[in-house]
């Protein structure tokens, strides 16, 4: 049932990538060129997003459950402000300023098939992938470091 | 110029989905987490098939609605022209977004969406960060680099 309901949900975040224009690379640098011929159309898309998710999350702290069952996972909103975060969401910004494209976009203008969106979306993958190992050496750094004091 | 009214209804659309999937199925709607957790191999079918409920779009509304003439006269799901950078410069930008949202832990949906409905700060920091760096970055590729 999760697996049903969660399609329907990607279907619909789809469709509304799609008729807001978030799939369309042009459009989203012409967002993002604010000194060049700006358009400023693709604001009211958070806009109409936020609207509507704003107050399911305010339901969602209320409710606590999920209709499927289940706890509802709200990423705990007083976790700090971090470097990695900022330097993420950074290197996140030159990606998506030069190829106009972020995560959602880039798996819905998959059907497109052209060499341009699959190379994108390969690389993306591997950048995703790249990441992952991060942690892991960090964590086994923790551990060498626990070891370490067990032996002292 | 895209349309007002499509982003707006597009954009309630998205907040449709990302309410659904956090009400219904008690997750977040951050695709790059989304996609992240599934070529990590993390638990839930639920990821891949919200995956697949994209690509769906994808192939499904530009075939059925190719205009949607009862908000706007501007064609939905067909690009303005080509992607205006190269394959290389691709590859390097895909590679960026994949590593920056994960060290990041969100992107524009996580992020900009969920995590601004969510009243966090540090969602709202990342937001105007990633946006004020890829503003930076197409006025140095447009207008600097062009002009050098």
């Amino acid at each position: 049932m999760r697996a049903i309901t969660s399609a329907i949900f990607g279907f619909i975040f789809g469709a509304g990538l799609v008729i807001s224009g978030m799939t369309d690379p042009n459009r989203v640098l012409g967002f993002l060129d604010v000194a060049g011929n700006w358009d400023p159309t693709l604001a009211f898309v958070m806009v109409g997003a936020i609207a509507v998710t704003l107050p399911a999350f305010a339901l969602a702290r209320r409710v606590r459950n999920a209709a499927l069952g289940g706890p509802i996972s709200i990423p705990d909103r007083k976790r700090p402000i971090t470097l990695s975060l900022v330097i993420g969401a950074a290197i996140f910004g030159v990606g998506w300023g030069l190829s106009g494209i972020c995560p959602g976009p880039a798996i819905v203008i998959l059907t497109t098939a052209t060499v341009k969106v699959s190379v994108f979306f390969a690389a993306l993958v591997l950048g995703l992938w790249i990441a992952s190992l991060v942690p892991a050496r960090a964590q086994r750094r923790e551990r060498d470091d626990a070891l370490q004091n067990l032996i002292r | 110029m895209a349309s007002i009214s499509n982003a707006l209804i597009g954009g309630a659309l998205i907040g449709a989905a990302s309410a659904g999937l956090l009400l219904v199925n008690g997750r977040v709607a951050g695709i790059s987490g989304i996609l992240g957790g599934a070529i990590r191999g993390e638990a839930g079918v639920w990821r891949w098939t919200f995956v697949l409920g994209l690509i769906a779009a994808g192939f499904a509304l530009p075939a059925v609605a190719p205009y949607v003439s009862a908000f706007d006269i501007n064609p939905v799901g067909s690009p303005t022209g080509d992607i205006p950078a190269s394959v290389t410069t691709l590859a390097i930008a895909g590679v960026l977004v994949g590593f920056g949202t994960a060290l990041g832990t969100g992107c524009t949906s996580g992020h900009g969406v969920s995590g601004i409905s969510n009243l966090s700060p540090r969602s709202l920091v990342a937001t105007l960060t990633f946006i004020g760096v890829a503003a930076v970055t197409v006025f140095i590729v447009r207008h600097l680099a062009a002009g050098a």
